[in-house]
């Protein structure tokens, strides 16, 4: 019972890396019509971008030119590192993906990868091949409730994430450029006569998924400080899956996919041995798109491609 | 003169659609352009909205600006061109209001929108006691309450429609066809195309007969109506 609800725990902490990052998949999928492969990679850019924050910010204090509580330097990691990538999404946006609009799909998808791949290559070629240990920004207190371990660094990543998850869905339903945001999941090719700029929506939506992809970045790394180039490519791979698994543009569905994929790491490897992990875990999200093949709250995109 | 094509030639996938047509829209008009199915009458509306590339040579101007310079949005947003698509195309998800508020998307001028929500409501008035409901909900003919009302929220100065008595019932299309010319009344000049041009000619003060592209015959509504080719092609004889 013990082992189970650590568990629990745990699964949930995995979770939320595959939920934030997957939103990002998810919603550019619901506007573009279109994969972001290097969404994988742009999860690697930000646990980059807030481990150079950290420790820089970290160095700064124990070198006495600021002194910041713990807590503030957190807090100042995550925001910093979710605005430099969000730029870093929107920069992907406008130089991968725009010239290729109205190019074939699959031009697009091989552009991602590109991408991607130029990602890693700069990592190793910047900063050389070696892992980086990202610091630990807040002391870590260990709470023993019976025999399973709650940490306050898991504590805080689970109810930040959710708070994350939670602020998007509001955006999303109940701001006018979250309305437009579902018009183009709807029927993209009507959006533009409605006066809405479609460059700038399909921007938006590379700048929140971006955000949130590197608020995963940061978590990850307080929760497992090793960080290496091509750290981007089983977690973005398995976060597409659960995008798809959730339904196109469902930021519910994509939160409760991203959680499923989350328990089904830790249970399998728990039960299975762990070598047989993905296989297992892959094989029962197979199985359950074959019986819901747009997803768990996806619809068949209906409209037409073009008007 | 308000809208000006001269000249507009069309191609998809470098088959010619349309070859090199010229029509005017002077302000305050309702003009239409009557043709068969296939005969280029959407791909014109399309041309007009630029979401269709045009050949070299084409020329747009509207209210002496060159259309060509304009993004869709743009011509939306900035030119005050509004678009009824074929087969209506709402954002089913949407709610009936938040399709009227996606429309005023790029409008700054807030009391004036209130203003047009308020002109749709009086037009339409179904539309308002549907106003929370999706939009994939509303009938066929409320659908097309709703397509018009969000084409006049988005752009005010000119509609272009395609086909907006598709799959409506007479009364219900006799319906909308009132509450256009009340739009009309309104000051926005309108462009329709049709297929039904019995209906259209009897809305429209001139008329344009389109055929394989090319426009063929041209002239006041009742002319056309009283034309023998036109009463031989396109009325039934």
């Amino acid at each position: 019972m013990d082992t189970f609800l650590q568990n629990v725990v745990n699964a949930l902490q995995w979770g939320s890396f595959y939920a934030l990052i997957a939103l990002g998949y998810s919603m550019v999928y619901g506007v573009l019509m279109l994969f972001n492969f290097a969404h994988g990679d742009i999860f690697m850019v930000g646990s980059y971008i807030g481990f150079f924050i950290a420790t820089g910010l970290i160095g700064l204090s124990t070198l006495g030119i600021i002194s910041l509580p713990g807590w503030v330097i957190l807090i100042l990691t995550i925001l910093i590192a979710m605005i430099l990538t969000s730029f870093v999404g929107m920069l992907v946006e406008r130089i991968g993906y725009r010239p290729l609009r109205n190019a074939p799909r699959a031009s697009a998808a091989i552009t991602g990868l590109m991408i991607g791949i130029i990602f890693e290559t700069a990592n190793l070629y910047l900063l050389g091949a070696s892992r980086r240990k990202f610091p630990e920004i807040i002391d870590t207190s260990i709470f023993q409730i019976g025999n399973v371990s709650l940490t306050n660094t898991k504590i805080f990543i689970v109810i930040i994430s959710l708070l994350f998850m939670l602020a998007l869905n509001q955006f999303i339903q109940h701001t006018k450029w979250g309305m437009a945001i579902r018009a183009m999941a709807y029927d993209f090719t009507v959006v533009p006569l409605m006066g809405v700029p479609v460059n700038t929506i399909a921007a938006l939506t590379f700048g929140l998924g971006s955000a949130l992809a590197a608020a995963a970045g940061v978590f990850y790394g307080m929760a497992y400080p090793v960080l290496d180039p091509y750290m981007g490519i089983e977690y973005g791979w398995k976060s597409f899956v659960a995008a798809i698994l959730g339904g196109r543009g469902s930021v519910i569905g994509t939160v409760i996919a991203g959680f499923l994929m989350g328990f089904l790491d830790i249970f399998v490897a728990t039960y299975f041995p762990s070598t047989m992990r993905n296989l297992i875990s892959f094989s029962i999200i197979l199985v359950i798109l074959t019986f819901r093949p747009h997803g768990f709250f996806g619809r068949a995109y209906s409209a037409q491609l073009r008007l | 003169m308000l809208l000006s094509i001269e000249n507009l030639q069309v191609s998809y996938d470098r088959i010619r659609a349309l070859h090199g047509i010229s029509f005017e829209v002077d302000e305050g008009e309702i003009v239409c352009i009557i043709g068969a199915n296939g005969a280029g009458k959407s791909t014109t509306l399309r041309a007009i909205s630029r979401l269709m590339p045009v050949e070299p040579g084409s020329k747009m101007t509207f209210m002496g600006q060159d259309l060509t310079a304009f993004q869709p949005d743009k011509v939306v947003s900035q030119l005050g061109i509004s678009h009824v698509p074929e087969g209506r195309r709402l954002f089913g998800n949407l709610t009936v209001m938040e399709n009227l508020e996606l429309a005023a998307f790029a409008r700054k001028d807030r009391q004036a929108v209130e203003r047009d929500y308020k002109l749709v409501f009086k037009v339409f008035p179904r539309l308002e006691e549907r106003m929370k409901q999706a939009a994939e909900t509303l009938s066929g003919g409320e659908q097309q309450m709703l397509a018009v009302g969000r084409a006049l929220v988005s752009a005010r100065k000119m509609m272009l429609l395609d086909e907006p008595s598709m799959g409506l019932a007479p009364l219900l299309m006799g319906n909308v066809f009132d509450a256009l010319r009340e739009i009309n009344k309104e000051g926005t000049t309108i462009l329709l195309v049709e297929q039904n041009a019995r209906m259209a000619l009897k809305f429209a003060s001139r008329g344009y007969v389109l055929e394989n592209g090319n426009i063929v015959l041209e002239g006041r509504s009742e002319d056309l109506l009283a034309n023998p080719e036109v009463k031989k092609a396109y009325l039934g004889g």
